[in-house]
């Protein structure tokens, strides 16, 4: 069909030198340089008119349920239309110039990244960058009215702009993930204090579950305060630790293993009921661990183990 | 007040208890002239306690740990009590992690608390509770 015309293109354009990796190399090749050199002119001289577009698109669908103000879309718009052009004078396939070409890739990133941040949902920002699409392919209309040659950038504005969409979603996933991390770093390095309560004791309270990743950090915190305090005993309240498994009282005994090394001694406190129940029915021997009921036990178990070795519990204690 | 240089740690005698120390570059034949030069202070001179300073110490692997399990055993068996005194928190971990036990051997946060509890402090008692005061 336009066999001809394909021919005369590639004499046209010598710079256009791969046909598009794998897909419909019939119907849409034949004209892919054209079309990249149309959207190309048609970005350069209505870039205002494409970002004005887009914007317009974006708020008329609603999709941003944030407080992106209009100004700051605007700039968004502009600053990935700018881009484009350079990503599209690259010789880059479609399905590739939005993520192989620096400027683009980083204009992408960036507005995903400002929509995750403001609280906008995943649908929202891909559709956002979708929305480009039907501004592109209307400044397109009115440099072409043929049919066929429309087509073909419809196409390839897909291709283009797909790419751009997933990148979009992914960004924003990742930047979720971020946020995620940073908050349970933060919990983690929050949640376990270690606290003097007595003359050389001291208390950690444990809070929610205890895993490899924070008994390690318990480990060390508590190893390092009993230096620094000097102390003799170490309680460990689990008043909130919600459940106790076979994993967990390992890291328990792990930690008062260590403590022990130190050369002082551990208490155990706050085994509710039901936990106790639970370390009795899974047959878990914490028979070498002083344990109490309340963090109170424990402290008056604690001042006793500390006057014990001592000739008197005043002399000790006022020390 | 007598001191010995065979693997270039002292031991130190404080009226019957005899005061050491492990530095970190323990190989085995100077943990094994280690532990006989201890064990033949602890039966030449009577001693009742031994305190053994581990501060210096950077790593323990199973070697060293044994040796300081046998030197336990050892001297618990000439009559003496050993302690060992100032383990660094990073060594605690490592050797919880690996699983090593330092089965049946004493420990003290440092060598004050381990003469303490081998009973160097009831002696200062009368003193007024200070804990350094002129030997007896």
């Amino acid at each position: 069909m336009s066999g001809a015309g394909a021919q005369e293109i590639d004499n046209i354009c010598p710079a256009e030198t791969g046909w598009p990796t794998g897909k419909g190399p019939i119907r849409v090749s034949t004209s892919e340089a054209a079309v990249r050199e149309q959207l190309t002119r048609a970005l350069r001289e209505r870039d205002e008119e494409i970002a004005d577009r887009w914007v317009a698109l974006q708020l008329e669908q609603a999709l941003l349920g944030t407080d992106i103000s209009e100004a700051e879309l605007r700039e968004e718009a502009d600053s990935l239309v700018d881009a484009l052009v350079p990503g599209l004078e690259s010789d880059v396939p479609a399905d590739r110039v939005v993520t192989s070409h620096p400027g683009l890739h980083e204009a992408v990133v960036g507005l995903s990244m400002r929509r995750a941040q403001a609280g906008a949902t995943p649908t929202a920002t891909s559709l956002a960058v979708l929305a480009l699409k039907e501004a592109l392919l209307k400044a397109v209309q009115r440099e072409t009215r043929d049919a066929e040659e429309l087509f073909a950038t419809a196409v390839f504005i897909n291709r283009l702009l797909d790419v751009a969409g997933a990148l979009s979603f992914e960004t924003y996933v990742e930047g979720r993930e971020e946020i995620i991390r940073r908050q349970s770093q933060q919990l983690m390095e929050l949640s376990t204090p270690v606290v003097r309560l007595w003359k050389q004791v001291l208390a950690v309270p444990l809070i929610g579950t205890l895993d490899t990743a924070r008994t390690q950090i318990v480990m060390e915190n508590l190893l390092q305060a009993i230096q620094d305090h000097e102390a003799l005993v170490a309680i460990i309240d689990i008043t909130g630790v919600s459940t106790v498994d076979t994993a967990v009282a390992q890291h328990l005994m792990q930690t008062v293993n260590a403590v022990r090394l130190m050369g002082a001694d551990c208490v155990i406190s706050g085994i509710r009921p039901s936990i106790a129940q639970t370390i009795a029915q899974l047959g878990i021997d914490l028979s070498t661990i002083l344990t109490r009921a309340t963090l109170a036990d424990a402290l008056a178990a604690a001042i006793k183990l500390i006057d014990g070795p001592g000739p008197g519990g005043d002399a000790g204690e006022s020390r | 007040m007598s001191e010995h240089r065979t693997v270039g740690v002292p031991i130190l005698r404080l009226g019957d208890v005899l005061v050491t120390g492990l530095l970190n570059e323990l190989d085995d034949r100077a943990a094994i002239a280690f532990t006989e030069e201890l064990t033949a202070r602890i039966s030449a001179e009577g001693a009742r306690g031994v305190l053994i300073d581990i501060s210096r110490l950077e790593i323990i692997d199973s070697f060293v740990a044994r040796t300081l399990m046998e030197l336990t055993t050892v001297s618990r068996l000439l009559g003496a009590r050993v302690i060992v005194a100032g383990m660094r928190p990073p060594v605690a971990i490592t050797l919880v992690e690996l699983g090593i036990e330092l089965v049946g051997v004493e420990t003290a946060l440092n060598p004050e608390q381990g003469l303490a509890a081998l009973g160097w402090r009831q002696a200062q008692e009368p003193l007024g509770g200070s804990r350094r005061g002129a030997a007896p």
